[in-house]
């Protein structure tokens, strides 16, 4: 189908975007970045912005930077923008990996991080990152800025804590430890497909104990997050096969999961921890060209 | 809204509403069929057309957003008759059959081989998957885009 009409505005400044946000967000517009999921959402008519505040002109929203103990990712950075690694080490490594399991090639290319953020899909992969690593969503408005740590972003599946009047100019995401490793494994029917199961899955070693063990999961539940009782399950162990089923394990009484015609709570139970045991296997091998096939 | 772009090396200046996806404009405004649609919502990869040289899907870009872009459609691949590297070897390899789905098909490969003319065999399937092939099935497809690597290789290399 073809997207309802709409007005459509292109501000060249965030000030510019907030005006028009504080203007219009009470009538239902929406700010479009990259369109991946809203464009698609107007064609099937699940949308029906009023107007669309395109920001796609503003300058440096693209900018993906270290900034301290942070990785700061503007509005218009996109997911293939990650392709390439934009931090040294694992974590650069990390997120590239992460960046080429989300949608399509030609959907990645447009899509943005933070637009992920704000639209607040259960299997999306960069809100289980954010939620795993630690991020702050910085919002934008005519009242000025403030910064939500992700904790308390997400409200429930597709809902967060950002004001209708609020642009998502930017998220801090945490950097980790430059000596973690990491692993990240998704399930779904076919490739590109949103994931069914999710999970991201890292730990340092001191003297063969793991350390500052984290564990997230993600499109099994409403909103991504960490699943303190399998970290607890695996601090201080060595690293290894069965320690890491034993904690994953633990996975199948922690969550709540969602259930749809396809996929029944049971199942996706199940999935939560063996995406997780393999998120472990990967990174406890750490070997990129076997990603995705330990198992 | 008035628009300016660039299709296939061409100025276009057009008069689009807002809601017109850029893949409806090149059909309907000007006349450049050989993008395909099919799902019109993302899914299914007929549309994939290159703006400012990333693939992209033309049902979820509107036409609004190429104001100033440059755009290469299927037909802007080749130039006057002759077949590029990509497209003789399809044509070689038998990578398609129907062709519905062969414009979205030849425009992704364009931009990951011209992005990446080392790209491994992996890397193509992965990238395949964001187009539904439902006839020709996709072994030739992955045989043809692995042999157009060696063309991509010397375009890439610096003039001696």
């Amino acid at each position: 189908m073809k997207a309802p009409p709409f007005t459509l505005h292109r501000p060249a400044t965030v000030d510019e975007a907030v005006a028009l946000l504080a203007d219009l967000a009470d009538e239902g517009a929406l700010v479009l970045a990259g369109g991946q999921s809203l464009v698609p959402m107007m064609a099937l008519r699940l949308a029906y912005p009023p107007d669309l505040i395109d920001i796609n002109g503003i300058a440096g929203l693209d900018r993906i930077e270290v900034s301290g103990d942070h990785l700061v990712i503007g509005a218009l950075a996109r997911h293939h923008d990650f392709r390439r690694p934009v931090a040294p080490g694992p974590f650069g490594a990390l997120l590239a990996h992460i960046s080429g399991e989300i949608a399509h090639y030609p959907i990645r290319t447009r899509g943005t991080f933070c637009g992920s953020l704000a639209h607040a899909d259960p299997a999306s992969e960069w809100c289980l990152t954010a939620a795993t690593l630690g991020a702050e969503m910085v919002l934008q408005s005519q009242a000025g800025r403030r910064a939500v740590p992700v904790a308390e972003w997400f409200e429930g599946a597709m809902a967060t804590v950002r004001e209708p009047e609020e642009l998502l100019v930017e998220v801090r995401l945490s950097r980790p430890a430059e000596d973690a490793v990491w692993g990240f494994y998704e399930f779904n029917r076919r490739a590109g497909d949103f994931a069914i199961g999710a999970a991201l899955a890292g730990y340092r070693l001191e003297g063969g104990a793991m350390r500052d063990v984290r564990i997230g999961v993600g499109a099994v539940e409403e909103v991504p997050r960490r699943l303190e009782e399998v970290e607890a399950a695996l601090e201080g162990e060595a690293p290894g096969p069965e320690a890491f089923r034993t904690a994953a394990e633990i996975a199948a009484r922690a969550v709540e999961p969602l259930e749809d015609f396809a996929t029944p709570a049971d199942y996706r139970r199940d999935l939560a921890v063996t995406v997780i045991e393999r998120a472990l296997l990967e990174a406890g091998a750490d070997r990129p060209d076997q990603r995705g096939m330990a198992a | 809204m008035k628009i300016a772009l660039t299709v296939n090396g061409r100025p276009a200046a057009l008069d689009v509403a807002p809601r017109t996806t850029l893949a409806d404009c090149l059909r309907h405004a000007l006349g450049l069929t050989g993008t395909h649609l099919a799902c019109e919502h993302g899914v299914c990869g007929a549309c994939t057309i290159i703006v400012d040289g990333a693939a992209v899907r033309g049902c979820l870009t509107l036409a609004v957003q190429a104001d100033g872009a440059e755009v290469t459609t299927v037909e802007g691949l080749a130039g006057d008759g002759d077949l590029t590297p990509l497209q003789e070897a399809f044509r070689r390899h038998h990578a398609l059959q129907c062709g519905f789905c062969t414009a979205g098909i030849l425009t992704t490969l364009h931009a990951l081989l011209s992005e990446n003319p080392d790209v491994e065999a992996d890397e193509i399937r992965e990238v395949l998957s964001g187009n539904i092939c439902r006839c020709t099935g996709y072994i030739p497809i992955v045989e043809a885009a692995l042999e157009a690597r060696a063309a991509y290789r010397r375009a890439s290399d610096p003039a001696p």
